[in-house]
């Protein structure tokens, strides 16, 4: 297993933050930060922590600017060409922007809405992250392409058609076997964009189920729109209304006594 | 009322037979050349037409085994010239052009489709005929690979294009860089289309014979290396047809089902082979 003591004791001198120790139970922060699309502002002033080892969610209406948000984490926003952030976000004490992306992005993992093997076999759509970043020789591959199938909860469905095409799976083997896949390289963050959308009930519970398990081993941020999804599986919740972080607390607190008359509009479905 | 309804199924009628009238049309035209390509060229078809050189003039018999393996020599060459320029110019269009020069590329692009084809063969003969003082390989190769890197261009960067995003950021999130990800993974999900793609230029350069007129100007025997004049099919064909002799006129029958046949050949391999790539065995 992989532990995060060693990236915990980082300092945060190198961010030219406060003189303070990077506290281990935050993962990752992100302190006033905006974000435009060309001259349209779509995030303001977004302050929040995503806790360490646990799994946050992410809720609110369609347009709200939780994804824009999930997608600066790794700083995804990248492809879309004029996307700009402000502000700062911190990985235990670095800023992000001035890590190397794809250091970034090997330590910030993502899973998409729609699942999204690779034109590969199973085998090689885990191995892939392995291979292009020089992890693990030929022999350590199978090892690990084993154990990231079994930490994702497929291994049993497919050991004996690891060779077969990835495109042969189910919908939600497909998005375990892109669990899998982030797993591989070892992500301490793993950050994803409502992963069960094109879910089916069942499906949709065995990745809840497997998130729970997986939180020992990474951080979770989670967008949803389900928000039944949101109170069984989150630790904390944070509500997005209009590119602002409208509230953020303990799961159980958002929706049993949120503090804002948005916020219980909302989880109560009166609007959105 | 009912007159306007009548005029109104009259149109109609008209109209449906007319589009399936246009588009049987079509179809014979290919049937029409097909037929007559395989009751002519097959009369003519013998083992010594892939194997012997063109007969002395005068002289029945004889065949076309230079041209044959010209052809081939100057395809590869234009391959060798075509096919990397045409991928590696798409990939940049699809993948990491900006917009203004993209939109140069692109536009110069379809100018050079446009170029009739014996410009770009006056252009290999000022480039290498003229300097070297002979005709050549060379040229004509040079001459066809011009030609293939349009159609190479545009097939390349629209299959690029067809691949979802989601892919790509499937990989850009695991860390891969752009080239990483456009190599390891965009590529291989457009490789379909991209050689089908280069399929249909190779296709179309094989049958060119304007451009090959005055750079490989033909040959009537073996043309060894890459230096010196040689024979292909399409200028066999051009010189065979307009011959006074019924034998040649013959060969250049054979001469055409050959062609056909081998461009059929090549398309239905190189389909073969790349939907072995896609069984998802191998990156």
């Amino acid at each position: 297993m992989r532990t995060n003591t060693s990236e915990d004791a980082r300092p945060a001198e190198r961010a030219g933050g406060t003189a303070s120790p990077w506290p281990a139970d935050v993962k990752m922060r992100a302190t006033s930060v905006d974000f435009y699309y060309g001259g349209r502002q779509a995030l303001h002033t977004i302050n929040l922590q995503v806790p360490t080892g646990r799994i946050t969610a992410l809720i609110g209406p369609s347009g709200c600017g939780k994804t824009t948000f999930l997608r600066i984490l790794n700083r995804m926003y990248e492809t879309v060409p004029q996307a700009r952030p402000e502000g700062e976000v911190l990985l235990d004490g670095e800023d992000i922007f001035s890590l190397d992306v794809v250091n970034l992005r090997r330590r910030v993992g993502m899973v998409f809405q729609k699942p999204n093997p690779f034109p590969k076999s199973i085998f090689d759509n885990i191995a892939y992250g392995l291979r292009i970043n020089g992890m693990g020789s030929k022999s350590t591959l199978a090892e690990a392409v084993e154990k990231s199938l079994r930490r994702a909860a497929l291994w049993e469905e497919v050991k004996d058609s690891l060779h077969k095409s990835a495109y042969a799976l189910s919908g939600g083997q497909q998005q375990r076997l892109c669990i899998a896949r982030a797993l591989a390289v070892g992500p301490e963050v793993l950050l994803l964009d409502e992963p069960c959308s094109a879910l089916d009930p069942i499906a949709t519970a065995k990745i809840e189920e497997l998130l729970f398990n997986l939180k020992d081993l990474c951080t979770m941020v989670i967008v949803t729109h389900n928000m039944q999804q949101a109170a069984r599986a989150a630790d904390f919740t944070g509500f997005f209304l209009m590119g602002r972080l409208i509230e953020f607390n303990k799961t159980e607190i958002i929706f049993k006594t949120p503090a804002k008359k948005e916020t219980e509009d909302y989880i109560t479905g009166r609007f959105g | 009322m009912s007159l306007r309804i009548r005029w109104r199924k009259l149109v109609n009628v008209v109209m449906l037979s007319l589009t399936g009238v246009c588009a049987l049309l079509t179809v014979s035209v290919l049937f029409v050349i097909l037929g007559y390509l395989l009751w002519y060229g097959s009369k003519s078809l013998d083992w010594a037409f892939f194997t012997r050189l063109p007969a002395p003039v005068g002289e029945a018999g004889g065949g076309m085994a230079n041209a044959i393996v010209g052809s081939g020599k100057l395809l590869l060459l234009a391959s060798l010239i075509g096919i990397p320029f045409g991928l590696l110019a798409g990939v940049y269009l699809a993948e990491f052009g900006g917009k203004t020069f993209s939109f140069l590329v692109r536009y110069t692009t379809d100018l050079l489709n446009g170029v009739p084809s014996i410009v770009t063969g006056i252009f290999a003969y000022t480039v290498i005929v003229i300097p070297m003082k002979h005709f050549s390989t060379l040229a004509g190769g040079l001459a066809l690979g011009v030609m293939m890197i349009p159609i190479a261009v545009r097939t390349t960067e629209e299959s690029l294009r067809a691949v979802p995003r989601v892919l790509r950021e499937g990989a850009l999130a695991l860390g891969a860089s752009k080239w990483k990800t456009v190599a390891t993974v965009v590529m291989p999900a457009a490789m379909r289309g991209i050689v089908t793609g280069i399929m249909l230029t190779l296709a179309r350069v094989a049958g060119e014979t304007a451009p090959l007129l005055f750079t490989a100007l033909g040959n009537r025997f073996w043309s060894p290396g890459w230096n010196q004049p040689i024979a292909s099919l399409p200028v066999m064909i051009y010189e065979y047809a307009l011959s006074a002799y019924d034998d040649w006129h013959r060969q250049a029958w054979a001469a055409g089902l050959v062609l056909l046949a081998l461009v059929l050949i090549t398309n239905v391999g190189a389909r073969l082979v790349v939907s072995r790539g896609i069984s998802f065995r191998r990156a």
